[in-house]
Parts: C-alpha cells; structure tokens; sequence
C-alpha cells in the first residue's frame, strides 16, 4: 500500500510504524520541514535536548535500557558533527540507533553551503551504514531499511541524510514489508558441526570458565535467560566484561565478578589458568586481555559472536561459532542434554576450591575512613540504600565507572548504562535522560566524576524540562581521577592538568537548573544525604565529596599477564613505581 | 629484541604476510567503493590494487578485485570485515580457490627514433601488445597480461624511450565452470 505525502510526513509515518514513541533531537534549519510535521501529530514524542551528543547517548540510554531502537533528529552541519562522538560511542557498544540528519537541498550539496557539511563521509566509519536519500520516492524504503540494519546482526547505529528539498517533495509512502535484505542477511543460528564440538570440549573441561559481554545483553531477555540455565546446569564459574554485567546475577555464587584491567583477582587468575573458555558475546578487546601472548595460556577456546569479523581478531580461538546468543545458548544446552552430558566433578571441585582461594584475596578490599568518604564506600552505600528500589545506573567514564562496576551488584540486565568502549566522558547525564525517558517510575542514577559530569551538564535542563527525575551521583575528587592514578603510576607524580582547579559549586548549580543540590562531606552524613536524594521527586546533583587520592585496584598493569595484578591494600611506593615496565609506559 | 609486553594488543606472532586476491561483489551504489577503501586505510590494511566496475547492469551490481598483503589473520579479518558491510553481496578469496586467471591492461607510451623505434616495436610484437595510437616520433601499445609480464615489457621498454604507462589493476577469475 501506499500513499502520497511529504517526505516530512513520510520521515514520521516510518517512526510510527516502526513503533517508535520517543525520539530525542535538536531543530535546525535543514530539518525544519520535520520539525512542522511533528508539531502536527501526537504519535510521536520529542524530546529536545541542549546538545547534539546528548542526544545520541540519550538515545542510546533508552536503547540499552528498553532493547528497542533509539532513534535522534538533528539537523545538517554542526547538528551532525555533534552527533560524532554519540554515532562513535554506540558503534563501539554495539548499540541500535537510528539518527536522522537534515541535509541542505540538493542543490546546493558540494557548494559549501551554509551548514553543509559531508555527513555521510564524516559518519561512514562511525556508524554501521548510512543514507544520503536523493529521491522522496526511496524515502520510507531507506527509513525502514535504517531500522532494519540498527537492530540486525550485531546492532549499531545508522545515519539517513536527508535534503530539505526532499522533505518537502511529494512522494509515496511504502509501509512495512516482509522482503529480505538484498546483501544484509546476518546468520542467527550457529553451525551444529561446531556446537556439538563445543558441548563436547566443555564437558571433558577440568577448569573452565563462562567469559561473556555485552552481547548477550543486546541479544535479548532470552540470551540471559538460557546462559543462567547453561551456568548453573554446569556449575563452571562465570565472569563477564564491563558491557556485560547483569546479565548473570552478581549475587549468584558462581560470578566471579567482571575480569579485565580492573576486574577481580579471581575472575582474572581464573581466565588465565582455565583450560576451556566459553567467551559468550565478547570480543577479547585490549581492556580484556592484558598482554596478549600471556592470555590464558594453555587454554582451548570457544567463541560465539554474530559477529564473524570478532572473531580470531586478537584471540586466536578453537571453535568459533557465528551466531546469535540466544539461538547459540539455545543450541548448545539442547545439544548438552540429548547427549547427556556430564561435568568433571572432582575436577570441577578442585577447581572452585582454587578459585576460593583467590576469592580469599579480597580484592576489592579498600581501607574505610572515618574522616573522609572512601569512594567505593560511597557506591557501597548507594548500593545497600537503593536495593528494594527499580533501579538503572548510568555511568560518565574513569575511575567512579570502574568502582561502580566492582561495588555496584546488577542481577538483571538492561540496568548498567555506561561507555565501555569508546570511554566517552559525559555520557552518563544524557543516558540518564533517555532511560528515565523509557522509565518514568523506576529510580535512574548516573554515578559521575566532576570532571566527566562536565562535558555534557546542560542536559540537566532536559532533565528539568521533561522532569525527569534523574540523580546524578557526583564521586567528586576535584581530579580527573584514572588520569591522575595513570600519572602516579607511569609518570612519576607529575600531574599533569589532571587536576581541576575552578570546580563549580554543584549545588548552587543544580539550583540554577531548578533541581536540587545535595552535598555530603563527612561519611557520618552520607546515608542520610543519600536517603534525601531518593526521596526527593526532582533531578539531583549530589556532591559527594571523597578523598582525593584514592586509586581503583585491582589493576592489571600495562604490559602485564592476568595473573600478575596489583592489589590495593598491599602496594608500597616502590611497588607502585616498578608496577608497569619501560616498554608498558610506551603503550596506555 | 625482547618483547614489550602491553595492554594493547603488540604482534606476539610473527606470521608471514602472503599476497591474496579477492573479488567482492557489491551494490552499483554512490559512497560503495568509499566504504571499502576507508575499511582498509582506517584498519590500517594493504591494498596492492584495487579495479572497480559494473558487471550485472540489471541487479546493478559491481565487482571489485583488491589485491592486498597480510598475515594469515589480518587477511581473514579484512575478508570478515568486508563481509559485513551492508552493501557487500560476496566475499571470495580466489588466492585460496586455488591460482586464479589474473590479468591486467596497460598502455605504454614510448617515443624515439631510429634504431630504438624499431626495437621497441620489435619487442611489442614479441610480448603481443598492439599499437593504438603512432606518430613518427612514438607509439602507445596496448598489453594486456599478467602483472609479470607487463613489469617486464616496462622495464624493456624503459632504455627505448618510455615516456608513461598507464595501468588497470589486476581482474581476476576463478578456474573452472563455477559462478563464485
């Protein structure tokens, strides 16, 4: 069917039928025609935010946190180079979006127009596809096309273009249709061959692990589902990656806590001395595996990613299964009960008895002051104070993120909003928005730095536009925290501009915004602050003010093996110098 | 040297680097052949030669042939990455279907006089390359072949007067009656 009508119109028909409720932008002048066309409908909601970034991480918040696509509106030029660093941040996540960007008319395109710039040279690296539509007659085929690919396959963000002079023309609308892709066809379920081999090496395993990311999150309720079934059916321990917590309950025995840089000391020793790792929905990024030539040494490896292009990148693997994870764990617990198969266990008991061991570390020990608020205790008590409450957490980028990784527990996913791999600070305020969006009576918080939470502040006047009653939970050192632990570590205390010396006063500033500012100085106050920030129906900006030297550990340091971390409460100066070799410093 | 040892992934393994040729089919669409030549230069991958036309005009299709240098990982990797380009129909590795029909076009401009002219002309009927364009004073041949054999008609052409060369870059086929 279909019916004529601008490309304007044609622009919203495709959001609704693709059953989007929400879309979060930022008018200009080449994106005027959609700007009127939304103004004359009720379907669909925008959301105006105050910077083009924040649109693209608010989207991705809401993406993240419902599963479906997030979608952004803003206009050619400075709206589209805005909207880079977000197109980059959900490229890197694997994180749907679908951004529509106003173009200037076609005829001007290439002749330095007034906000003309290349928008899909500029976003062709930083997105999974994109369109420039020259016709309003493709307009709805590219529109849903657009959505297609974003949610598809391994999910990333997709860029449409579009000419004023195209949203004005008349054209004719092409609802939703069941035609394949013409090349995009991505392969969901995994090659039995391999399953059966896979099923088959983790049955004979004598110490193996579950390693998994965030594709089992992006997969869907039922990946999680079926990976909790396949976990707890073979009793292995289970460890995951930033991008993947929640996805096994962090209350559970057998999580191991995340692995990596900052990961656990018995999630990581665990990694390099298992024998068989099930790397579910991960990608061995750097973060991951330390140095590579010491990675799990000895160890067979299998490997499921819908991503064929993850695969054998950095890691070497053994079996390698291209697929969904939902479909593949599926597959893989069928395959284990009809050739009833059974663990090792006197090896497997061996192996947890190991695993207690490092378990008996402590490694996220830290030592509790009376006189200053610890920042792992600050997230601690955030924690034990929200439990009973609906809660999602975004998070900005340093070392509040990690710490709120470690003393943050998820046992759902969807719930842990953060930048793993682009590491954009200024993420959180604008995710915050979009998943308070998609969850009005759920409690959201952003656990931020003062410097991180300052790249993108002005969407606290979103928050109080749309009143959103987001908490932006400020672990304030006054320092760019991970640069300074960096500069300690590789630099030789030469801190270098990491320190900030004109910080705002972040309660007068929530003032300004007309939300509510919330200080807590002494750990004796932190409770009771905490609890009048839960109770209160508007946005906070809660200063929490911690020490200022505090370093995340455990580390792995740079140019290191899992098994070589450095633990916190045992470092003497000289360790810290020695910690990282002359060939480490050279890389981050 | 000893090996620096790193967070970020440093080569651990030395592989050798092989040469491959591959024949992606893709969309006839704008922006196509801009998507697979940024994949290579911001992956930091070779490209050896890269020929680029459309071969299906009704499904609007386009075949490209890149020839490009890696280890055995790296060369996987670009053709995954390749592969998941929304654009990109197929992937093949011809270099591992087994010794493919490789040809490249060239024109040769040569001028000169005398003993030289003559002996480059002599030359280009050895080596089958025709003469397109002549004047008194130069000729353009035209030889088509494999790469080998083109380097060295420009080398022997080189002390009789070459003036320029142009080149196609390498097409490529797969051996047999198989469509890839």
């Amino acid at each position: 069917m279909s019916r004529p009508m601008t490309g304007a119109q044609i622009v919203l028909e495709a959001l609704a039928d693709q059953g989007v409720e929400h879309i979060f932008g930022y008018p200009g002048g080449a994106v005027l025609p959609i700007y009127d066309a939304l103004f004359q409908q009720d379907r669909i909601k925008h959301i105006l935010v105050r910077h083009e970034q924040g649109a693209v991480h608010a989207a991705e918040g809401y993406a993240r946190s419902t599963g479906k696509v997030g979608v952004v509106l803003v206009t050619s030029g400075p709206g589209a180079t805005n909207a880079v660093t977000g197109l980059t941040d959900a490229l890197m996540d694997s994180i749907p979006v679908v951004c529509i960007t106003g173009q200037v008319p076609t005829h001007l395109i290439g002749n330095d127009a007034f906000q003309e710039c290349d928008t899909v040279g500029i976003t062709r690296p930083c997105t999974k596809h994109n369109y420039l539509v020259k016709d309003v007659n493709q307009l709805s085929t590219v529109m849903h096309e657009a959505f297609y690919v974003a949610r598809s396959g391994r999910p990333g963000p997709v860029v449409v273009d579009i000419p004023k002079d195209i949203q004005f023309a008349e054209g004719n609308y092409a609802g939703l249709s069941n035609s394949q892709h013409k090349s995009y066809r991505p392969a969901v379920e995994g090659d039995e061959a391999a399953v059966a081999a896979a099923v088959e090496l983790m049955s004979n395993a004598k110490r193996p692990i579950f390693y998994t990311g965030g594709g089992i999150i992006n997969s869907g309720p039922l990946a999680t589902e079926r990976l909790r079934e396949f976990v707890r059916l073979t009793g292995y321990p289970i460890t995951s990656t930033l991008m993947g917590l929640g996805a096994y309950p962090a209350s559970d025995k057998q999580w191991l806590g995340m692995l990596g840089m900052h990961g656990t000391f018995e999630a990581n020793n665990a990694m390099h001395d298992c024998d068989v790792m099930i790397c579910i929905g991960a990608r061995f990024d750097d973060r991951i595996t330390g140095r590579l030539d010491a990675f799990a040494p000895g160890s067979k490896k299998i490997h499921v990613d819908i991503d064929r292009s993850s695969i054998n990148k950095n890691v070497r693997v053994d079996i390698p299964i291209v697929g969904d994870c939902a479909h593949v764990l599926d597959q893989m617990l069928r395959a284990w009960k009809a050739k009833n198969l059974k663990v090792d266990k006197p090896a497997l008991k061996t192996w947890w008895d190991q695993i207690d061991t490092w378990r008996a570390r402590k490694s996220l020990h830290y030592r509790k002051r009376d006189d200053v608020i610890m920042p792992q205790y600050a997230i601690e008590r955030l924690y034990a104070l929200t439990r009973d409450k609906d809660v999602y957490i975004t998070t900005e980028v340093g070392q509040h993120q990690m710490w709120a990784a470690q003393f943050f527990h998820f046992d759902e996913p969807n719930r842990w909003m953060t930048s793993g791999g682009l590491g954009t600070m200024g993420y959180g305020i604008p995710a915050a928005v979009g998943v308070q969006m998609a969850h009005p009576d759920s409690l959201v918080i952003d656990i931020a730095g003062e410097a991180s939470v300052q790249m993108t502040m002005q969407e606290m006047s979103t928050a109080v536009q749309y009143d959103l009653p987001i908490k932006i939970f400020i672990l304030n050192n006054e320092y760019m925290g991970m640069v300074r632990q960096w500069q300690e570590l590789l630099h030789g205390g030469r801190y270098s501009h990491s320190y900030s010396e004109a910080l705002p006063d972040f309660v007068k500033l929530a003032e300004a915004y007309q939300a509510v500012g919330i200080r807590a100085e002494e750990p004796s106050e932190l409770d009771d602050a905490i609890r009048e920030m839960l109770a209160t129906p508007k946005p906070v900006i809660f200063d929490c003010r911690v020490d200022k030297h505090a370093n995340c550990f455990p580390m792995i340091p740079s140019g290191e093996a899992h098994n070589n971390m450095l633990l916190g409460d045992d470092l003497t100066d000289d360790d810290l110098q020695n910690a990282i070799t002359e060939e480490g410093k050279v890389m981050v | 040297m000893a090996q620096p040892g790193s967070a970020y992934s440093l080569q651990t393994t030395v592989e050798k680097p092989e040469t491959h040729t591959m024949s992606v089919l893709v969309d006839n669409e704008p922006g196509v052949l801009a998507r697979v030549i940024g994949l290579f230069s911001g992956r930091g991958y070779n490209i050896e030669s890269l020929t680029v036309s459309e071969t299906e005009h009704e499904a609007h299709l386009s075949r490209i042939t890149i020839v490009t240098t890696g280890t055995p990982m790296v060369i996987e990797q670009i053709k995954n990455q390749l592969d998941r380009l929304v654009p990109i129909h197929s992937v093949t590795d011809l270099t591992v279907l087994g010794h493919p029909i490789e040809r490249e076009l060239a024109m040769v401009k040569v001028a000169g006089k005398g003993e030289k002219r003559v002996e480059a002309l002599r030359l280009a009927e050895a080596f089958r390359a025709q003469v397109i364009d002549a004047s008194t004073e130069h000729f353009v041949f035209e030889i088509t072949g494999r790469q080998s054999k083109i380097e060295q008609f420009i080398v022997l052409m080189q002390p009789l007067g070459l003036v320029e060369v142009c080149r196609t870059g390498l097409a490529a086929i797969a051996r047999g009656p198989e469509q890839m």
